[in-house]
């Protein structure tokens, strides 16, 4: 992780892209190259009066990196010495893989699991999933393994092309 | 009955319900059959007991409006503190696992009811039912999918795997007429437009039941005595020697956190 940013404001002077830019260090930490800002997790930051809010939604109702990266915020913001904020986990509306960035869909490639099928369609969900490209090799001669991968927003494939193993995101 | 009271009813069932299956699906992790179902059930589990945690403390600050005297009670003191006859959760959750036939077909069976019950309260009047359905649907929709693929893998596969689901289906049959039975909470709420009608859901759930038996080329057994009383804190001797394991940590060390 980044050194966070030394704390040069007080709590008085900040504004919601500098705590955004900021929240930038906060990543997935099962995915470390990805943002919660990148992942769609972070949702909005307001600063009145100079009290900071941050609202942050989970991926999925059991997801166990949800506590760890609600105390990395928390973490981040003291370390840049603000302490007047509050984060708050809301439900509705409900996270979609939609919302993960294109940057964030890049890197999830070069990471090595591809990114997720576009339109978190309940429809989508129910069917079949569409043709998925090996993030190894490129080859979309792959194969459905498990729908559960090693966390509950991954399934595991298998390219026929290169044989290698791989993560999927999920739609969602 | 007033709505308060219901509407705790209700979120305690949808958390009871969704605990007690987590719990169940979790005693899988490590002993799967083979790997990616060991982490599939996993995966599945933990889904639930997130799902569970959204409503458990939901009912916590709803009971607290309504019964001003009690102390509010978090999602872990209704989860570990209450006694068998508090819980409210349909028989089909609490069964043992059984073999994987049986872990499967009521998986299935309790998915096929969760998927329109989750969708019908993504329109709920009540903005927080909906909050959490809106989330739940789309894990439950993949749960479902799981479910449905072993089922048709079983019944569509050897003369053991087959034997073995249709007995799963004759075992747990009698378990489902109690998920669609609506008692008064149920009753008040689908009124107020809270929570759907069970008779709708159990008609979408009819359908996918037959649906996927085709499919994985079993019989749908003919509908018989049901047992019931789950809904009213009246289980089977199944569920106490679970809670009991369930709840031993924190009866023994009240309080105790990691």
């Amino acid at each position: 992780m980044k050194a966070s940013a030394p704390s040069e404001h007080s709590v008085g002077s900040v504004n919601a892209a500098e705590i955004e830019r900021l929240l930038e260090s906060v990543k997935d930490p099962e995915i470390p190259v990805i943002s919660i800002r990148e992942l769609g997790v972070l949702r909005d930051v307001k600063v009145e009066n100079g009290a900071v809010e941050v609202t942050i939604t989970p991926t999925y109702s059991g997801c166990p990196a949800m506590d760890f990266m609600h105390l990395e915020v928390e973490k981040t913001l003291k370390q840049a010495g603000i302490s007047n904020f509050r984060v708050k986990q809301v439900l509705s509306p409900a996270w979609t893989t939609d919302w993960i960035s294109e940057s964030g869909r890049k890197k999830l490639l070069e990471f090595g699991i591809a990114p997720p099928p576009h339109s978190a369609d309940i429809r989508a969900l129910k069917g079949r999933s569409p043709a998925v490209a090996c993030p190894l090799c490129g080859s979309t001669d792959t194969e459905l393994l498990s729908q559960f991968g090693s966390t509950a927003c991954k399934a595991l494939y298998r390219c026929k092309a290169c044989k290698e193993p791989f993560d999927l995101f999920k739609c969602h | 009955m007033n709505q308060q009271e219901a509407l705790f009813r209700f979120a305690l069932r949808m958390g009871d319900n969704s605990v007690v299956l987590g719990h169940r699906t979790s005693e899988w992790c490590g002993h799967g059959p083979v790997l990616e179902e060991d982490i599939a059930l996993a995966n599945i589990a933990l889904d639930l007991i997130g799902q569970a945690r959204n409503y458990l403390t939901y009912a916590g600050e709803v009971e607290a409006k309504f019964r001003a005297s009690a102390p509010l009670r978090t999602e872990d003191d209704l989860a570990y503190l209450r006694g068998e006859r508090e819980y409210l959760n349909v028989h089909l959750v609490e069964l043992p696992k059984g073999d994987y036939a049986h872990t499967i077909v009521r998986s299935f069976l309790f998915d096929a009811f969760h998927l329109p019950l989750q969708q019908a309260l993504t329109t709920s009047k009540d903005d927080r039912l909906k909050g959490i359905a809106e989330k739940a649907v789309k894990e439950v929709a993949y749960h479902l999918r799981h479910s449905s693929e072993w089922l048709v893998r079983f019944g569509d596969g050897t003369q053991e795997s087959h034997q073995r689901a249709q007995n799963a289906l004759e075992d747990l049959w009698r378990y489902t007429g109690e998920l669609f039975a609506a008692d008064e909470a149920e009753e008040l709420l689908a009124k107020a437009g809270i929570a759907p009608k069970l008779a709708d859901v159990k008609q979408e759930w009819s359908a996918t039941v037959d649906r996927v038996l085709k499919e994985a080329t079993l019989k749908r057994p003919a509908d018989g005595w049901m047992a019931s009383g789950g809904k009213k804190g009246i289980h089977t001797e199944h569920l106490g020697p679970m809670l009991a394991e369930m709840q031993t940590l924190q009866r023994s060390y009240p309080g105790v956190e990691w």
